[in-house]
């Protein structure tokens, strides 16, 4: 496919998606809408993995690290100003100034990739067992309680901005969480054109040849480290928003495993691979969770590992492959055909001749 | 005094433990390469077999010595010949697949069993030292973690097999040339590195609470241990896990035990940066 | 002429393994716009003595000067952008990009955009991959892949190159090509080729520099080095066997 060919699919995604978020209030319930809104925010964790992951090469056991501290970063900050404007911020910049920190003794120190999978998932279980253990009085920042394995309880949601008391609708966090989505993966698309981004894909393809022509591998792989964890915060955000609440638990291995469910699935190296299993699995959970029959980590042990050995590209790749492969199929055809016909023709003129 | 030797009892009791958890891991992981995630759930399989069959009538000794090993080898072989085999050489896939396995094996567990489960009575006793009671278990996690140690130490360097295994590791080619089918000596020693896991699940079990996701808490422990520990399986294993249960226990006699825990995660991770190949890979070259 | 340094020089460059010696002693220098060939049997230490110059290894012991500039140890991406590129034995792309994307990552680091756009037009019809601009280099064939590393080291414009067996596994009629490339670029930059291939040796050398076992055996004109009996000894000699 060529690149305007993909650019124009890419748009028209865009648009579908935008056209989507806009409609969907007026087609499900309040609980639905509440769903679809948990959903996209966790789509946005999707992304920084999926992004730093499959464009990057980096390979982080505890995207949950970044995500957890976005959450805890905002609920402090909200409770403490009374306004989201700049616990939004707050989300964003704690996570980040942390993957600087922990990106710089990792990358710098040229730690391979098992060993950069072992820090991360260490560092998401201290972070677990930290904030477990804030149950005492003296873990107050400012107004906030930390409150230990209970979590924050009534976390300020969403208001308009700097006016605490245009608190957001149900409808108005749809929009804005199914917007932060789209804007960040449009983000990324831009990011991944430019010349960043194709350099970042380089060290991901071959670090040495990176490296021998020029390009330092520790900065780039550090900055998009970071990046992805600012979106990682920035979701944390949503999900404190969706549900008013932040507790240990969002640390927990549990969710770190199912992040790199939904990029399996969806597929590595895609962007939108991500977000398609994010909604997928989780639209899935909340059935079997509905159910109670099955008990989902044996259906998400079972998608993972029959993923990995037989579908190891995803769902996206593996379609867009086949729906390609039609495509060069039915153009050799009407190639086919045509050539056949000249050469009907041509065989046909010497006996028209004679 | 008293109080110094308890503590001392401690870090003692803590290594060995570690030592225990990694052994099996460091087995698979030293000789073939693969990061087996579901490790944790190994200990809780080795574990659970220990209790249902003590449950069941068999004797405690029997069960946590015999039935957990045998049971989780078992399970090592199944996973082997089904999964782990078609990933050999893929370090990131086989770890994406053991943790996809490790979530199976808790929900098929929770399934079947439910979420909690009745432990055993931890056997053989206490005792004091001055005013302080301990455990004689504590005594006998160490003596089975020295036994264990020694049988590993003795397999691989004295039997044919230690010596085949030990070359197809090096070089799966050569060892093909020789005569020697390196896919037993994989399923063998995945088997094996099971099982012991499976031993230290069953010795665990009467100190601690069974359920479905008691793995959890280990696979990261054992996991920094033996990355930190490096490539020989005994002297980097026993080096780590002296290392990191000293740490742990001095950290939580000092502080709280959660924090004991954090202060051994930090430390395996400084550990990790300054030594990327590990203690063994730095100090022990060329051992076992 | 003896006021102008020298381009490269190595002091007494040293590069131990445990207990094999890969580099011993080696004193090197390279002028200006120089062209040199290395040649040794395979084990003499001429890739090691590479990766020592583009700092994938750090030297045991000994120095490496560029244009003045002590380099040994540094990093990889430093020594780059000092300006030396290297062709390495093994075909080193990004297997997963395009043709295109390949040399434009090359050429992009330093030039403006619209330079870049004209570094890579340029370098693909050197290299003569126009047609193939689009396909997935890891797709190409083995010779090809040579080509957009070739490309890629052009590109990015160094003051030195390092080829390390350019017309490894190339047909008679690209390592023609190749030899002229060599000598078109060496008209503006200095070049150091290591080669086993004694007919492409010729087409190219002045001066041709021999290592055998870690060491420089000799440095002499390309004549005086077929004619030398200890490398027909130690090199020709084992190509023959060979």
């Amino acid at each position: 496919m060529s690149d305007t060919a993909k650019l124009s699919v890419q748009i028209a995604a865009v648009l579908v998606a935008c056209i989507a978020v806009a409609l969907m209030p007026g087609y499900v319930d309040l609980f639905q809408l509440m769903q679809f809104t948990l959903f996209a925010s966790m789509a946005v964790l999707a992304l920084s993995l999926g992004f730093i992951w499959g464009f990057g090469g980096i390979l982080c056991f505890g995207q949950t690290a970044f995500f957890g501290l976005g959450a805890y970063a905002y609920a402090v900050a909200a409770i403490n100003f009374g306004d989201s404007t700049p616990a939004i911020l707050m989300a964003i910049i704690v996570p980040s100034l942390f993957a600087l920190a922990l990106g710089y003794f990792v990358f710098y120190g040229r730690i391979s990739d098992v060993y950069l999978g072992v820090i991360t998932l260490t560092v998401t279980l201290i972070l677990f067992n930290v904030f477990n253990s804030t149950a005492g009085d003296e873990y107050t920042i400012g107004v906030a309680r930390l409150g230990g394995f209970n979590g924050m309880p009534a976390v300020p949601t969403f208001n308009m901005p700097f006016d605490p008391s245009g608190i957001l609708f149900p409808e108005h966090s749809w929009y804005v969480t199914g917007g932060v989505l789209i804007a960040v993966y449009v983000g990324l698309r831009l990011l991944l054109r430019s010349r960043f981004g194709r350099v970042a894909v380089a060290v991901r393809e071959n670090e040495t040849r990176a490296a021998l022509l020029g390009y330092d591998p520790r900065v780039v792989k550090l900055w998009v480290f970071v990046l992805g964890g600012a979106i990682a915060g920035l979701a944390g955000a949503l999900y404190v928003n969706w549900g008013a609440f932040v507790g240990p638990t969002i640390f927990a291995l549990s969710l770190s495993a199912e992040i790199i469910i939904w990029i399996c699935i969806g597929g590595l190296g895609t962007l939108i691979g991500p977000v398609v299993g994010c909604f997928l699995i989780q639209y899935l959970v909340s059935q079997i969770g509905s159910q109670q029959s099955f008990n989902s980590n044996l259906i998400l042990g079972a998608i993972l590992v029959v993923f990995v050995v037989l579908l190891p590209k995803g769902l996206v790749p593996t379609l867009r492959n086949l729906i390609l492969s039609g495509w060069h199929l039915v153009g050799d055809a009407r190639r086919k055909g045509a050539e056949a016909k000249r050469n009907d023709l041509a065989a046909g003129q010497p006996v028209g001749a004679e | 005094m008293d109080l110094a030797a308890l503590l001392a009892l401690n870090v003692i009791n803590g290594a060995a433990s570690l030592f225990l958890l990694c052994l099996g891991l460091a087995i698979i992981f030293g000789m073939m390469r693969i990061i087996n995630l579901a490790h944790g759930e190994f200990v809780m399989l080795g574990a659970y077999a220990a209790v249902l069959s003590a449950n069941a009538g068999v004797n405690i000794w029997i069960a946590m010595l015999v039935v957990a090993p045998l049971f989780v080898g078992l399970v090592g072989l199944l996973v082997e010949r089904c999964l782990v085999r078609f990933l050999y050489g893929r370090l990131v896939d086989s770890m994406l697949a053991t943790w996809g396995l490790s979530l199976l094996i808790i929900g098929i567990v929770t399934t079947i069993f439910g979420n909690t489960m009745q432990g055993v009575p931890t056997p053989l006793g206490g005792f004091s030292i001055g005013d302080y009671r301990t455990s004689w278990y504590t005594l006998f996690l160490l003596a089975v973690a020295i036994v264990m140690m020694a049988i590993v130490y003795a397999v691989l360097r004295y039997t044919r097999y230690g010596l085949i295994a030990r070359a197809v590791m090096q070089n799966p080619d050569m060892a093909a040339v020789l005569g020697v089918n390196p896919t037993h000596v994989y399923m063998a020693t995945f088997s094996l590195g099971a099982a012991v896991t499976g031993l230290a699940g069953g010795v665990l079990a009467p100190v601690s609470g069974i359920t479905p996701v008691m793995g959890g808490a280990y696979v990261a422990k054992a996991f920094i241990t033996v990355v930190g520990g490096g490539a020989a399986i005994i002297s980097g294993t026993l080096s780590a896990s002296g290392l990191f249960g000293f740490v742990n226990q001095l950290g939580a006699y000092f502080t709280t035990p959660v924090y004991g825990e954090v202060i051994l995660f930090l430390s395996a991770i400084v550990l990790i940066r300054l030594l990327p190949q590990g203690i063994s890979g730095r100090f022990f070259k060329g051992t076992v | 002429m003896s006021t102008i340094p020298p381009l490269l020089e190595t002091r007494n460059l040293t590069m131990r393994f445990g207990g094999v010696v890969a580099n011993d002693d080696v004193n090197f220098t390279l002028d200006e716009m120089e062209l040199r060939c290395l040649i040794g049997p395979n084990g003499a230490g001429k890739s090691t003595f590479f990766k020592m110059l583009t700092g994938q290894l750090t030297p045991s012991e000994g120095t490496i000067r560029f244009r003045e500039h002590p380099i040994a140890g540094h990093a990889s991406h430093e020594i780059a952008r000092l300006g030396i590129g290297i062709k390495t034995q093994i075909p080193n792309v990004f297997n997963g990009l395009s043709v295109r994307e390949n040399i434009w990552l090359a050429a992009q680091r330093t030039a403006t955009r619209q330079a870049t756009r004209k570094i890579v037009e340029e370098v693909l019809e050197r290299i003569q991959l126009t047609d193939l601009a689009h396909a997935i280099v890891g797709q190409l064939s083995h010779g090809q892949r040579q080509w957009v590393e070739i490309g890629t080291v052009l590109a990015a414009e160094p003051e030195l190159i390092l080829l390390d067996e350019p017309a490894a596994g190339m047909t008679d009629e690209e390592t023609v090509r190749t030899a002229e490339i060599i000598r078109e670029i060496n008209k503006t930059r200095a070049l150091i080729v290591v080669e086993h291939d004694m007919e492409f040796i010729k087409m190219i050398a002045r001066t041709v520099t021999v290592f055998h076992q870690g060491r420089i055996l000799i440095e002499e004109s390309v004549e005086a080095v077929l004619a030398d009996s200890r490398v027909r000894d130690v090199y020709l000699g084992k190509k023959v066997a060979a």
